[in-house]
């Protein structure tokens, strides 16, 4: 008798319900969808066209290769607020780097501006994650620091904005990629195939990947059982302080991709590049369903963040509110709903299970 | 190294900044069999499982695992090493699945296959008899299942010694059976296990062997048979043992003035908890009691007298007074106080000390605005801490550096302070020693001498019997029964929750 009220029992909760990681997904994907197709049905303009989409990827890339580093260190339950910085430091030193080659000062081509670009994001990844991890100081205190240093050493490396002009770089930047069969016709009935830059293939690429290391490897899902509670990650024997490490690492070394896209997209190193990124990116892993208490996030939902953030960027420019603060309420109003819209339905589905 | 020995721990010595936690403690575990680990609160068990399961590192003595000495570093290492271990409080990740908990730190490669993964979950969970799906995410399942997954995975490792502290705390009757065949299966198959529990009952089931701990020194190790339950407690006490049927000598219910007005009336409180609306009233100096079996809504119901969970619907009398109570702010002010179930989450503030922990109810009613003095808050730790025996260094100590039992007993120790008229305890000996219970029980019966109103929790009906004159037997939400007097026994108590619809 009691076999069988078990066997029922479990019949009953076979169907698990979903995962507050993928709970949030779906929100974030469906409001995603729901904003672009009100776009596209009321404004018209360009949102009709493929391009426009790409358009957000080109303009982007770099700050969806940030989000993705800043998703894996919250989800661990830590923050950086570096990358930002850290992206406009890489920029400056690249670009610095690259004309002094174009000028014959120096010895280089663009693989090895690529390696310092990397170089800094692991040298702010390791030294933020080794005090993060192993000396236990407060993330954001640490990232903060490394906030400040990074803007300082930027303006070291030059104080002036640095259009880079060597060929081979220019060329690699100005390099298009066509999409097949989504292009569109223009008024003279040409057909405009519709294109991507290099970068927005190297930001998918690590979306990914990192989507891959989270979903599948042993070091993705001990971030997210730090997060979740680290005192029970120890207790079920894995090495907290080495994960909260790799962690930062990574989201160092993601700086350090996405600086370089950024270089690749602006084609020259300033310290105004990339300022407030690292927010931009604090919001999209947000909106992209991670909660800042960590445990909870996605890869696929931070890329959808991010297209989300600058598709209401798009609209309200649309709209004809051109000036910069409309955006920015804007994009703090929708923060706010979005919160609120996720802490009620996972509030729900807490009740329900009662 | 004695015959047979899986483990040897010799002459271990901890200390924390004031206390000796453990000092010159000898355990041994022979290969299949199940050592019980006893002893009071704070007499060391926790930490001495902490030692050995290399949470705390050592200051002193040697570990032999089978013939080696080794030195456990942490948690992953003694896993490693063959050591599985279900610590009292729930250890998994709440964002996790059901099965990656089960298998997360312990697999060999360093991809997660997802559908093998589940699928061996499944069968294990199905195996043992867990009513859960693999895919599951943790933190919807409840306390019990979620006890029942950190056993399974412990169970699941290939281990040489298998630790569990008080797994048993959250558990039901029928479940505590099926970790009792369980722990018998791994017996027979040669592993040795630490048993750490509270209730002797379960101790001489299922115990082979029984080393006794006191205030972090060895009283002895025994075997079962030679030592009688009478003695294992004078042993774990370092006295003489006071029969605990003692306790309700002459404080009967006769003095209660059951048709007065009652102290507190509901009619048709609703909650929105899933606990159906009823009907509960409670008496000057009375000690009532809410029982049923883990999720028949005990809990539900006197949060929601206290306002601590949404109250939707009813009527609330004080003193016949009607009165609106929304919120735990409004039922402390008119006089009610609350002692939570799971200490951890809603009653303890780990990082302040006890001195603060205490006194915080009684701020809280006299507003933020206008603080104690020192010498004040110092003057009603002082008296409480001596009145409630509360072992702590000093008065600054944080609250989270004391055992359970003592955590406990300062948080009674705030809601005494606040001098309610009508006082909740839900479960306030769980995860306690004898000594404390049987303290906490006499407190209670004094307080209702005093003339308070106490309504008393417990999973141990026994207890319940002893303490309270009248209980109200509530089953799947529902109140299904409400015993007094002659009825006031464990087989009729049993019968009521057992049900049969004898209508």
């Amino acid at each position: 008798m009691s076999v069988n009220t078990n066997a029922l029992e479990r019949k009953l909760k076979r169907r698990a319900s979903l995962t507050d990681t993928n709970l949030l997904l779906i929100i974030t994907i469906i409001v995603f969808l729901v904003m672009y197709i009100c776009a596209v049905v009321f404004l018209k303009k360009g949102f009709t066209k493929p391009q426009m989409f790409f358009n957000i990827l080109n303009e982007n890339a770099s700050l969806l290769v940030l989000s993705c580093g800043m998703t894996l260190v919250m989800i661990t339950g830590g923050i950086d607020i570096s990358v930002g910085q850290v992206t406009c430091l890489v920029c400056m030193a690249c670009a610095v780097h690259l004309q002094k080659v174009n000028d014959g000062l120096a010895q280089g081509n663009v693989l090895t501006s690529l390696l310092i670009a990397l170089a800094i994001g692991l040298a702010f990844g390791i030294i933020q994650g080794a005090l993060v991890a192993y000396l236990e100081f407060q993330p954001f205190i640490v990232t903060l620091a490394g906030l400040f240093f990074a803007k300082g050493m930027t303006t070291i490396v030059c104080s002036d904005r640095v259009p880079v002009k060597y060929e081979p770089f220019v060329k690699l930047a100005k390099t298009e990629v066509t999409i097949p069969f989504l292009g569109s016709v223009n008024k003279k009935g040409i057909y405009i195939p519709a294109y991507v830059e290099v970068g927005v293939i190297v930001a998918i690429a690590v979306v990914i990947l990192l989507f891959c290391l989270l979903r599948w490897t042993k070091l993705g899902r001990n971030f997210y059982a730090v997060g979740g509670n680290n005192q029970s990650a120890n207790m079920l024997g894995i090495n907290v302080k080495l994960t909260k490490f790799l962690a930062h690492v990574l989201c160092g070394l993601c700086a350090g991709i996405g600086g370089y896209l950024f270089f690749l997209h602006a084609c020259s190193g300033s310290p105004l590049h990339a300022q407030g990124a690292e927010m931009n990116a604090i919001a999209s892993s947000i909106i992209g369903g991670t909660l800042l208490s960590g445990g909870v996030g996605n890869i696929v939902g931070t890329l959808f963040g991010v297209l989300s953030l600058s598709t209401i960027k798009n609209i309200v420019t649309s709209l004809g509110l051109e000036d910069a603060w409309w955006t920015n309420i804007t994009v703090g109003v929708m923060l706010c709903i979005f919160l609120l819209v996720q802490s009620v339905i996972l509030a729900r589905k807490n009740k329900n299970k009662k | 190294m004695k015959d047979g020995a899986v483990l040897e721990m010799r002459g271990i010595c901890k200390f924390f900044p004031g206390v000796r936690a453990l000092e010159n403690v000898d355990f041994t575990l022979r290969q299949g069999e199940i050592h019980a680990l006893m002893g009071e609160n704070g007499a060391g068990k926790s930490t001495l499982i902490k030692v050995l399961t290399g949470v705390y590192p050592k200051d002193g003595g040697e570990v032999w695992l089978s013939d080696t000495p080794v030195h456990i570093k942490s948690p992953q290492d003694a896993q490693n090493k063959g050591i599985a271990t279900v610590y009292q409080e729930i250890t998994l990740c709440p964002n996790l699945t059901v099965a990656e908990n089960m298998y997360i730190g312990r697999t060999k490669s360093p991809f997660t296959n997802w559908a093998k993964i589940n699928r061996q979950a499944d069968k294990l969970l199905d195996e043992l008899g867990i009513p859960v799906s693999a895919t599951e995410q943790l933190g919807n399942c409840s306390i019990a299942i979620q006890q029942m997954v950190a056993i399974a995975r412990a169970v699941d490792m290939d281990c040489k010694v298998l630790i569990l502290d008080e797994p048993t705390s959250s558990l039901d009757e029928q479940e505590v059976q099926k970790l009792f065949n369980l722990m018998r299966d791994l017996k027979a198959k040669g592993v040795g296990i630490i048993f750490v529990t509270h209730f002797l009952e379960q101790v001489y089931e299922v115990c082979d062997r029984i080393t006794v701990l006191r205030d972090g020194k060895l009283v002895g190790e025994y075997i079962i048979e030679d030592l009688p339950r009478v003695q294992l407690v004078s042993k774990m006490l370092g006295k003489d043992f006071d029969d605990m049927a003692e306790i309700k000598s002459g404080s009967e219910s006769e003095n209660i003035d059951l048709n007065g007005t009652p102290v507190y009336q509901a009619i048709n409180l609703t909650g929105t908890t899933g606990i159906k609306p009823f009907d509960f009233e409670i008496h000057k100096g009375e000690v009532n009691g809410f029982t049923g079996l883990l999720g028949s809504g005990r809990s539900e119901s006197v949060r929601a007298i206290f306002g601590a969970d949404r109250v939707t619907g009813g009527t609330v009398k004080i003193d016949g007074i009607p009165v609106k109570i929304r919120k735990p702010l409004d039922a402390m002010k008119h006089g009610i106080s609350y002692l939570p179930e799971d200490r951890k989450l809603d009653g303890i503030v780990g990082d302040l000390s006890v001195r603060d922990n205490i006194i915080l109810a009684l701020q809280v009613m006299k507003g933020f605005f206008k603080p104690f003095s020192k010498a004040q808050a110092e003057a009603f730790a002082d008296e409480y801490i001596k009145l409630l025996n509360i072992k702590t260094a000093s008065q600054d100590t944080p609250i989270k550096s004391l055992s359970g039992g003592n955590q406990q007993k300062v948080i009674l120790a705030r809601w005494l302070l606040a001098n309610p008229q009508y006082l909740i305890l839900d479960e306030p000996t769980r995860g306690i020693d004898v000594g404390t219970k049987v303290e906490i029980q006499k407190l209670v019966l004094k307080l209702a001498a005093e003339g308070k109103s106490v309504t008393f929790i417990s999973s141990e009906i026994d207890e319940m019997v002893r303490t309270c004159s009248r209980l109200i037997v509530m089953r799947d939400g529902k109140v299904v029964g409400e015993l007094k007097g002659d009825d006031l026994n464990q087989n009729k108590i049993m019968a009521t929750i057992a049900g049969g619809e004898s209508k």
